[in-house]
């Protein structure tokens, strides 16, 4: 670099440049969250679609499994299992498990009620409702 | 060793290595568990040996920055620590906070631990590299603010260095965007999106400058650079890196119900983000190219080099490969997420940790440099870690790339548990190579334990 360009110039271009990315994003930000209504499906959070998400969170399901895309990548995506699946496939699954078949992957068991149960599938149904502009791109996720 | 305080960053090396070397254990179980379904279970689940593996790696990563710190602050400021002995309290807190949460992972059913720990009166647990129960993370927070305190008080009453500087900016930044993971609302939206404050925000923007001070610090010394070349670099650097990490977020934003926008946002910024990667191989390569001195630690210089190539083949060019949207829609969630996330934590953050040892530990405990014999033991251990993490990257592209095509392209879509059997060979691949890594990092540790020949203390 020539040395028409000096330290203070690229110190103050640093200080400059990150505080005017930074306040784009926040304003980025402030514009998604205005957005969001339209789109996060947040008319359909029920108190049993916290204690879903809550049950969902406790559990460690993102250990295994992807939400959305995020988390583990060693279980099925869950993001569109409530279409995929249907609910009460989705309950039977659960308590199922483990399946204990040899050498197979094992999911645990988490010992949930039935109530439990309903509002971890009203989660996992709110979730699958939220506009992800089309992703995954089909249902096995 | 120029300043006595410095001794204080010797345990928070040995804890970080220590901990690296459980951080690889875990690995390995995990991955012969994704060809061996069943293998420690119940013991053992999946989910709580990569809870350990990914906490381990995060918590052994913060050890090796403040070890860092500590040892690079009194040299800049040209003072000694503010104080040494709460840097040493602060260790065995977070030595003790970090092995008591690691022991609830392995001993408590993650639910019990939740109820234990207080998740029922703020619910912060159960999201990814987020488990920590909220005891642990205020825990966190109460560890990163004497820290800072320490760091700051030391850069207040002494020299105020560019690297100093960025480093001290680095840490405030990794400490005020921890805050984020307090943050947990029931709309799963904005919950992933502020997620990613803690996330992407550290990995891709603070932890970068803390990344680039250390390794300006590291080449100053081997390379008796001019100082004034080194910290304009560094801030060339770091622009390059917030101009194009911080709107670069977006491009976890595409898909999780965020506005559309972001795909031209986050597709944009996140395609600049290797540039500042690329600038770092460059910076590293030519200061060591106009070096004035031959420092006798060869490896040090050769860390520093291979932090700069593989940070910016893991980070830039693994990131890139799937940062844009169109392609992404395909690409997300998959095992080249896996692929680029083993190669950037190695390549950046591993690296720059390593480098940073490799430099000090010999300082600490009195000579320049080591013996040739332990330097070489040191690079071959480099080589096989090295080789093997891009090995491992390289098969878990194959893997991912054949996942997306059998799961997400083909006409008749396989589900995802037949498609995992279908990749099963990438996967006993990938942990033969593991193994590989894991006699390297043996090595790594041997050669600290190699006896005589040590050079001249500077």
């Amino acid at each position: 670099m020539s040395t028409t360009f000096t330290k203070s110039m690229a110190r103050n271009i640093f200080y400059g440049g990150s505080v005017f990315f930074f306040l784009l994003f926040v304003a980025l930000t402030v514009d998604t969250t205005h957005t969001l209504p339209k789109r996060d499906n947040s008319q359909n959070i029920t108190p049993s679609v916290e204690r879903g998400k809550k049950l969902w969170e406790t559990n460690n399901c993102i250990g295994c499994h992807t939400l959305l895309g995020e988390g583990a990548y060693f279980a099925p995506e869950l993001g569109n299992v409530y279409k995929r699946r249907g609910p009460e496939f989705i309950k039977i699954w659960i308590k199922s498990q483990p399946t204990g078949a040899p050498g197979r992957r094992q999911m645990p068991n988490f010992h949930l009620t039935d109530e439990e149960l309903d509002d971890l599938v009203n989660f996992l149904k709110y979730t699958s409702e939220i506009n992800t502009a089309k992703w995954p791109p089909n249902i096995e996720g | 060793m120029q300043y006595q305080s410095q001794a204080v960053a010797k345990p928070y090396f040995i804890a970080a290595i220590g901990l690296f070397v459980g951080q690889i254990l875990f690995g390995l179980i995990m991955g012969l568990q994704y060809v061996i379904g069943d293998f420690l279970f119940p013991a053992i689940p999946f989910n709580v040996a990569r809870m350990v593996h990914t906490n381990l790696l995060i918590v052994w990563l913060l050890f090796g920055f403040m070890g860092a710190s500590y040892f690079l602050v009194p040299e800049e400021t040209e003072t000694e620590l503010f104080s040494p002995k709460l840097a040493i309290i602060t260790f065995w807190v977070f030595l003790v906070a970090g092995a008591l949460t690691v022991l609830g992972y392995l001993l408590v059913p993650y639910s019990t631990l939740a109820e234990m720990t207080g998740n029922n009166i703020l619910a912060t647990m159960g999201r990814e590299f987020l488990e920590q129960p909220l005891i642990t993370k205020i825990g966190i927070v109460i560890v990163a603010l004497s820290f800072l305190f320490n760091i700051t008080m030391t850069l207040l009453k002494g020299r105020k260095t560019s690297i100093s500087l960025v480093l001290t900016l680095g840490l405030l930044g990794l400490a005020v965007f921890f805050l984020f993971s307090f943050y947990n609302p029931v709309n799963l939206v904005k919950d992933k999106y502020y997620w990613w404050w803690v996330v992407h925000l550290w990995v891709e923007g603070v932890w970068e400058l803390i990344l680039g001070a250390i390794l300006a610090f590291v080449l100053i010394k081997v390379t008796g650079v001019d100082r004034e070349v080194i910290e304009k670099w560094l801030y060339v650097i770091i622009t390059m890196t917030l101009i194009t990490g911080i709107i670069g977020t977006g491009h976890h934003y595409y898909w999780i119900g965020a506005p559309e926008y972001w795909q031209w946002w986050g597709s944009i910024f996140s395609a600049l983000e290797p540039i500042p990667f690329f600038m770092m191989t460059v910076f590293a390569f030519n200061m060591v190219s106009r070096r004035r001195r031959e420092h006798p630690n060869k490896a040090a210089v050769l860390w520093a080099l291979g932090t700069g190539v593989l940070a910016f083949l893991g980070a830039g060019v693994w990131g890139f490969l799937h940062t844009l949207a169109p392609v992404n829609y395909y690409t997300h969630g998959t095992q080249l997420t896996a692929a680029h996330g083993h190669l950037a934590f190695y390549g950046a953050y591993v690296a720059v940790v390593l480098t940073m040892i490799s430099y000090a530990m010999p300082i600490l405990r009195g000579r320049a440099a080591n013996s040739e014999k332990a330097q070489n033991m040191e690079k071959l251990a480099f080589w096989l870690m090295s080789i093997s993490m891009l090995v491992i990257t390289l098969l878990l592209t194959g893997a991912g790339i054949v996942q997306i095509w059998l799961q997400r392209i083909s006409p008749t879509p396989m589900g995802f548990m037949a498609v995992q059997d279908q990749v099963s060979i990438f996967y006993w691949l990938r942990e033969g190579t593991g193994v590989v890594f894991l006699i390297g990092l043996v090595i790594y540790i041997s050669s600290f334990f190699v006896k005589g020949g040590a050079k001249a203390a500077a």
